[in-house]
C-alpha cells in the first residue's frame, strides 16, 4: 500500500493522545486507591494533562481530513456505524474528545464534587466517572483504529488481532513517555511511575510488534496470479496492464520504494521506537533531567511514523497481483 | 432476485479495447459528470477507467499463449466494499444486484478501493469520488433506447461478441447457460466474494483419433484399398448399396 502521510499522523498523533489520557487516568485511579500519594495540582497535571490530549487528539483529526477527497461531506462518515469500522471510528473519536474535555474541565474548573463514598475512605469523585467514560472511549477508539486494517481480511499482513493490539500498546506507550515528560513540570513526584509504565509498555508493544513482524515474514498468500485471472499455468508473464501511464491502481496501492529501503526502514523504527527510548527513559529517570525525558518521547514519535509507514508499505494487496510490472 | 452481470469469453476476446473507449464514452457524457483524464495526449497520460484491457502471455515461448484480459467491478454478490463505506455511499442495489456508488454522498476516503481485492475502483482525480463501473445503470432501463440497445456500452462496442449481459440468477439467461456449458468462473474465489461477473476460459477444439479410427482392425493384411464389389447374384440391400 502507498504510506498516505495523512493517515500516518492521524493514527500515530491519536495514539498519543489517548495514552496520554490513560496515563493521566491511571495516575488518579492509583491515588484514589492510595498507591500513588493524592499529591499533585489537579490543575496544572489533570487540566493541563487533558488540554495537551486533546491538542494531540485535535490535530489527529485535523491530519484525517487532509485523507479525504471531500473532507467538507466528512459529517456524513457517521452514517453507517452498523457495519463500517472506519464510521465507528468517527464516531469514537469526538466521542473521546468531548470525555476528554469534561474530565480536563472538572478538574481545571474545580467542579469535582465527592458523588459517593466507598468503604472508609475512597470518595468517588465526578472526575472518576468523567475519566471512567473517556478511558471506555478511549479503548474503543483503539479498537475502531486497528480494526479499520485488520478488519480487510485479504490485506493479510493487516488481519490479524496483532494489529489492534500493537495499535493499543503503541499508542499507549507513547502516550506514558510523554506523560512522563510531562510530569516532571506539573507533578515531578509522579514521573517515576510513568517512567516505569513507559518503559513497561514500550517493551510490551516491542513483544507485540515483533510478534507481527515474526508472522508477517512469514506468510502464505492465498491469492496468486493464477488465481487472479483463473488461468491454470505456473508461467504468465504480463504483457499490458491496460494503461500506458499510471493509473490510481498503480498510485495507491505501491509504496514506490525498494524492499532494501522497506528493510533499513523496519530497523530504524525498531531502533527509534523501542531501544532508543527505553534507554533514554531509564537515563532521565536516574538523573532526573527534562530534556532526557522530551528527547524519549520525541525520538519514540519519530519512531513511530517511520513504524506506521512501515505499517503501510508492508501490506502486499491482491490487486497488485493485476499490476506485474509497476 | 435478478442479479445482473457480465460474461467475458477469454476465448474470443481480442484485445482490441472497444469496450474501454466505449465505456470511457458513455460514462464521460452521463449525468453523473465527466471521468477525469490528465495530460491524454502529454508525456505521462492518466485518467480514470471503470473497464480496463490487460494482456497476459501463458507459457514460456514457443509454447506461449496470449489471453486479453477485459477487468472491471465484477459486482459481488458479497461485496466486501460496500459494508466498509462510512457514509453508505457505496451500495448494493437490492432489486438487480448492481454495487454502485453514490457520487453525491462519497467523500473520497479510498477505503473502499482498499477492501476491494480486484482494485476495481479508481479515484477520480478531479471530483474526488471513487469511480466504478456501474453497468451502465443509466442505459440498461432507459425506455427511450430501442431494445436491443439497452446494454452496458461495453457489450455493444464488442466485435466479437466476448461480453454477454444478463441475469446470472435466471438459470435459462444467455449467461447463465455460458457460465454453465462453458466452464465460467471466477475471479479469486478465495475470498468469498462471489463475483457475478465470470469468465469463460480459453477453449481449443481437439478430435481424438485412436490408432484403430486410422488403421481398420478387421484387415488383417494391414492394406488399405476399395473392397471388392459383391458378385451381381447376391442380395443387397439398396439403403447400404450403390447398386
Amino acid at each position: 500500500m502507498h504510506p498516505a502521510f495523512s493517515v500516518i499522523f492521524l493514527t500515530t498523533l491519536i495514539g498519543v493522545g489517548q495514552g496520554l489520557f490513560l496515563a493521566l487516568y491511571t495516575g488518579e485511579l492509583y491515588a484514589v486507591v492510595k498507591v500513588l500519594p493524592a499529591q499533585v495540582d489537579s490543575r496544572a497535571f489533570y487540566g493541563g494533562g487533558s488540554l495537551l490530549a486533546l491538542g494531540l487528539l485535535a490535530a489527529g483529526l485535523l491530519a484525517s481530513l487532509f485523507h479525504l477527497g471531500r473532507p467538507e461531506r466528512g459529517w456524513r462518515a457517521a452514517a453507517q456505524w452498523r457495519t463500517s469500522w472506519l464510521s465507528r471510528e468517527v464516531i469514537a473519536l469526538p466521542a473521546f474528545m468531548a470525555s476528554v474535555l469534561l474530565y480536563g474541565a472538572v478538574h481545571s474548573l474545580g467542579w469535582n464534587p465527592v458523588l459517593l463514598t466507598l468503604g472508609e475512605s475512597i470518595g468517588v469523585e465526578l472526575s472518576l466517572l468523567a475519566g471512567a467514560l473517556a478511558m471506555l472511549l478511549a479503548l474503543a477508539l483503539f479498537l475502531c483504529t486497528g480494526m479499520i486494517y485488520a478488519a480487510i481480511k485479504f490485506l493479510q499482513e493487516w488481519a490479524s488481532p496483532l494489529t489492534v493490539i500493537n495499535y493499543l500498546l503503541l499508542g499507549a506507550a507513547s502516550g506514558f513517555t510523554l506523560a512522563t515528560g510531562f510530569s516532571f513540570y506539573t507533578a515531578p513526584n509522579l514521573m517515576r511511575f510513568y517512567g516505569i509504565w513507559a518503559i513497561v509498555l514500550t517493551l510490551a508493544a516491542l513483544l507485540s510488534r515483533s510478534a507481527s513482524l515474526w508472522r508477517n515474514a512469514r506468510l502464505q498468500y492465498r491469492s496468486s496470479l493464477q488465481t487472479a485471472i483463473g488461468v491454470r499455468h505456473p508461467h504468465i508473464t504480463q504483457m499490458a496492464q491496460g494503461a500506458m501511464g499510471g493509473s490510481f491502481n498503480t498510485r495507491e496501492f505501491f509504496h514506490g520504494r525498494s524492499s532494501r529501503f522497506l528493510h533499513w526502514v523496519k530497523w530504524l523504527f525498531l531502533i527509534l521506537v523501542f531501544v532508543v527510548p527505553v534507554i533514554l527513559l531509564a537515563g532521565g529517570l536516574q538523573t532526573g533531567r527534562a530534556p532526557i525525558l522530551l528527547s524519549a518521547f520525541l525520538v519514540q514519535y519519530i519512531g513511530l511514523l517511520a513504524e506506521r509507514w512501515f505499517f503501510f508499505a508492508q501490506a502486499r494487496h491482491p490487486q497488485n497481483l493485476y499490476y506485474q510490472t509497476v | 432476485m435478478t442479479q445482473l452481470a457480465l460474461i467475458i469469453d477469454l476465448n474470443v476476446c481480442v484485445g482490441c479495447h472497444a469496450c474501454v473507449t466505449s465505456c470511457k464514452e458513455w460514462n464521460t457524457s452521463g449525468a453523473a459528470g465527466f471521468l477525469s483524464d490528465d495530460r491524454p495526449s502529454g508525456k505521462d497520460p492518466t485518467g480514470t477507467f471503470l473497464n480496463r484491457v490487460q494482456t497476459f502471455e501463458i507459457g514460456t515461448f514457443p509454447d506461449t499463449e496470449t489471453v486479453h484480459f477485459p477487468k472491471s467491478c465484477l459486482h459481488c454478490e458479497d461485496p466486501p466494499c460496500v459494508p466498509v463505506c462510512p457514509t453508505g455511499a457505496s451500495y448494493k442495489r437490492p432489486q438487480d444486484g448492481i454495487v454502485l456508488v453514490d457520487y453525491d454522498k462519497c467523500i473520497g476516503c479510498k477505503y473502499c478501493s482498499w477492501a476491494c481485492p480486484y482494485g476495481a475502483r479508481e479515484v477520480d482525480e478531479h471530483q474526488k469520488v471513487m469511480k466504478k463501473c456501474t453497468l451502465c445503470v443509466d442505459r440498461i432501463y432507459d425506455q427511450t433506447l430501442p431494445e436491443a440497445e439497452r446494454k452496458p456500452a461495453c457489450v455493444l462496442a464488442c466485435p466479437t461478441s466476448a461480453r454477454l449481459f444478463g441475469d446470472v440468477h435466471n438459470a435459462d439467461s444467455e449467461v447463465s447457460i455460458a457460465i454453465r456449458e462453458h466452464a465460467g468462473y471466477q475471479l479469486m474465489p478465495e475470498w468469498g466474494t462471489r463475483p457475478a461477473n465470470h469468465y469463460l476460459p480459453r477453449r481449443k477444439t481437439r478430435i481424438q483419433i485412436h490408432a484403430d479410427e486410422l488403421e481398420r482392425v478387421d484387415n488383417p493384411l494391414r492394406k488399405e484399398r476399395q473392397l471388392p464389389r459383391p458378385d451381381l447374384d447376391e442380395p443387397s440391400l439398396d439403403d447400404a448399396t450403390s447398386w
